[in-house]
Parts: C-alpha cells; structure tokens; sequence
C-alpha cells in the first residue's frame, strides 16, 4: 500500500488519520458522555475530564494535519458508477464533517478556559485561555458543545452507512480504498493525471 | 515674639473653623426620621459572600456578582429598618468555570428554574452601638425560610463625590439541606452548614 494518496485511492498516511480520527472521536463521545454523570467521590471524577480536554486538544492538531494532508495531496477521483446525487450529498456531508469536529473542539475548549484559566494537556503544555465577550462562556459553550458533539456523531453514522451501502448494495471500491488492503483497477472518472 | 503669638492665634482660628465646618458636614442634611438607601452595586461597594467546607478538607469561598437592594433606616425608631436584596443566582462565581457551571445546574441551584433569589425583611432589633438582628425570608430555589442575619453598622457620613453613605455588614449561617439541592445532598454532613458574609454599603436617596 503506497504512502501517498493517488487518483486511484487514498494511501496509508490518509487512511492512518481517517481511522485514528474515527478511533479517538468515539472514544471521546463515549468518555465525554460517561464522565458528566460520574458521581462526585468517583475515582475518575477528575481523571476523566482531564483525559477527555488533553486529548480532545491533541485532536485539533491531527485534525490541522489533515487538513493540510486534504490540501496539498490529490483526492482521489470519484469511481464512475457514483451518481450526480452521491456526489454532492458526500461532498457536503464531507464539509460539514470537518466544520464540525472544528466546532466541537473550540466550544468543549471554550468551556474550561472561560474563567481565564487555559487547559492543561496531559501535564505536557496549557493551551492558553480565550475568554469570549458573552455572560456565563461555560454554560453556553456546553450547550453548544453538547449538541454539536451529538450533531457529529449522527453525520459520522450517516457517513459510515453510506460507505456500507457502497460496499454492501452497490458493491464497489469506495470503501475499500479508506481501508488498509490493496486496491487495484479501480474505475475512476478521470485516470487523466494518474 | 509678637509674630509667633499672631501666627498662633491665626492657625487657631482656622483649626475653629475647619473643625465647625466638619462638624457641619456630619449633620445630616435631610431631617427626615426614615432615610432611604439604595445599596451600592454600581459602583460594586457590596458583597454577598459564602464559605462552605470541601468535604471537611479546606474551604470553598465565592460570591454573588449580581445583585440589587436597597434598605431603610430609621435613627429614631429601628425597629422601622429593613432590607430587601435580589440576587441573580446565575452570576454565582468561585473563580473555576466548570464548578459554577455545576452550582447552577439542575442539581444545585437550578437557575434555568429559579433564575432569582431574595430576601425580604421580617423584623430588625436593635442591640446598641450599631450592631442589630435583622430577620427576614430567604427564598432561594424557589424554597422560603425564615433566616437571621447578624447586622454591624460600620460606617456613616457624608462621601468625597457629595453623596451620604451608610454601610453594614452581616453574616448568617445556611443549611445546605434546606434547599432541596439534589447534587448537593451527596456532600453532606461536611457541608451543611453555609457561611455568608455580605457588606453593603447604601447611598442615601
């Protein structure tokens, strides 16, 4: 499997960030969703928020890294069987994917920092404090973060049970190409630039 | 000699004067037995304060930010003073985002519910020498109990920006488990009781 992405199919480095990505944001709902009902005497009534913002804030900078692999490497081209219709809704749904875990990493940010008091990440470093010009931060941006977290996790489905329903009904390679096999013949739009 | 004598008859004189002119400025210019006072939050000369053992380790001091009252104050017949104060609970702050953001959930003050809390006066006895017992009714939460407040007159007079002020202090002991907090039924007993501390200063109106 080559490291770079091609026209044919994403390589190993994107296809690493895909699924670290995919790992670590579930385990963060699932960690953050568990520690806000922790009771107060509970051994990991302090561990787990801090282990949900440190590796909350080293995901911005995976996610800064792959955004930077999306814009200087080649996508891969669409396969031809692809409909008008697939393209545009996974195009945006793309987008909004990104926006999203944008979104969520800022307002779960902007929670702890709002008395001026920046996050600590795993005792390493502190992401310095950005206290916003509205009332009561914290409670607004754990609104926010709340249903923009959710709003991420049903998008992140809606997205996984399209790649299955290419892999299952339509029985091609879309999904097969953000997995760690070999992919080859691929039937792309334009083997133009390969 | 003559010279010194004069000077000293000269600075005497104006101590005279300075002294009655002081003396002037602390007869209060309105005569009326019930002054009215307006406590002093724009200017932030008022504090509600409150202290509440962490698990019996040390303390947890914070404070209201955000509050309104005004009082009434009768020389000639105290038993006439009263208070009222509004608090917004919501502006409740112990320098630590994540707990405040705790306190005014569901489970402690539920401010989304009982976004106000206020304290009507019931009685005021005067012990002599400034020092009072102001009673009254607390709702917070939406509950109302009848609470007793230590009252100190600290100081009166006329202020620099031609304003007359009047300041007390007054501290009272809460119940944590008056107030129906569910969250807060877990840090019984180390912190049942809750001291509070305010300092209000009023500007006469």
């Amino acid at each position: 499997m080559q490291i770079l992405n091609t026209n044919n199919s994403y390589g190993l480095f994107a296809v690493l960030l895909h699924w670290l990505m995919a790992v670590v944001i579930l385990a963060l709902f699932g960690l953050g969703v568990w520690m806000v009902e922790l009771d107060y005497y509970d051994s990991w009534y302090h561990k787990a928020p801090d282990l949900h913002k440190s590796i909350g804030i080293l995901l911005f900078f995976v996610l800064l890294l792959r955004m930077a692999w999306r814009w200087w490497s080649i996508t891969p081209a669409h396969l031809s069987n692809h409909k008008w219709w697939e393209i545009i809704i996974a195009a945006i749904v793309h987008i909004a994917l990104y926006l999203l875990m944008f979104a969520v990493i800022f307002s779960g940010y902007f929670i702890p920092v709002a008395n001026g008091v920046g996050v600590a990440v795993f005792d390493l470093f502190t992401i310095p404090a950005w206290v916003l010009p509205i009332e009561k931060q914290e409670d607004v941006a754990g609104i926010v973060h709340f249903y923009l977290a959710w709003g991420l996790l049903i998008l992140a489905a809606m997205h996984a049970a399209a790649a299955f329903k290419h892999h299952v009904l339509d029985k091609d390679d879309t999904m097969r190409r953000m997995t760690f096999g070999s992919v080859q013949d691929i039937d792309v739009v334009d083997k133009g630039d390969k | 000699m003559r010279l010194i004598q004069a000077m000293k008859l000269k600075i005497k004189a104006v101590s005279i004067a300075a002294t009655l002119v002081l003396l002037a400025c602390t007869i209060p210019s309105n005569l009326v037995a019930e002054e009215q006072y307006v406590i002093d939050t724009k200017g932030m000369h008022a504090f509600i304060q409150f202290k509440v053992s962490h698990l019996g380790f040390s303390w947890e001091l914070g404070r209201f930010n955000k509050f309104t009252g005004n009082f009434s104050y009768d020389e000639k017949n105290q038993a006439n003073n009263s208070v009222s104060v509004e608090i917004d609970v919501a502006s409740l702050d112990t320098n630590h985002a994540e707990r405040d953001k705790h306190l005014r959930g569901d489970g402690y003050f539920d401010v989304a519910k009982f976004p106000n809390a206020t304290f009507v006066t019931t009685s005021y006895t005067d012990k002599g020498n400034g020092v009072g017992i102001l009673k009254g009714k607390l709702t917070l939460r939406g509950i109302t109990k009848n609470i007793t407040i230590d009252v100190k007159q600290l100081g009166v007079g006329k202020d620099h920006w031609g304003g007359f002020r009047r300041g007390f202090e007054g501290s009272t002991i809460l119940h944590l488990s008056d107030y129906n907090m569910e969250k807060g039924k877990i840090l019984l007993p180390a912190s049942e009781n809750i001291e509070m501390f305010f300092s209000f200063e009023g500007i006469r109106q």
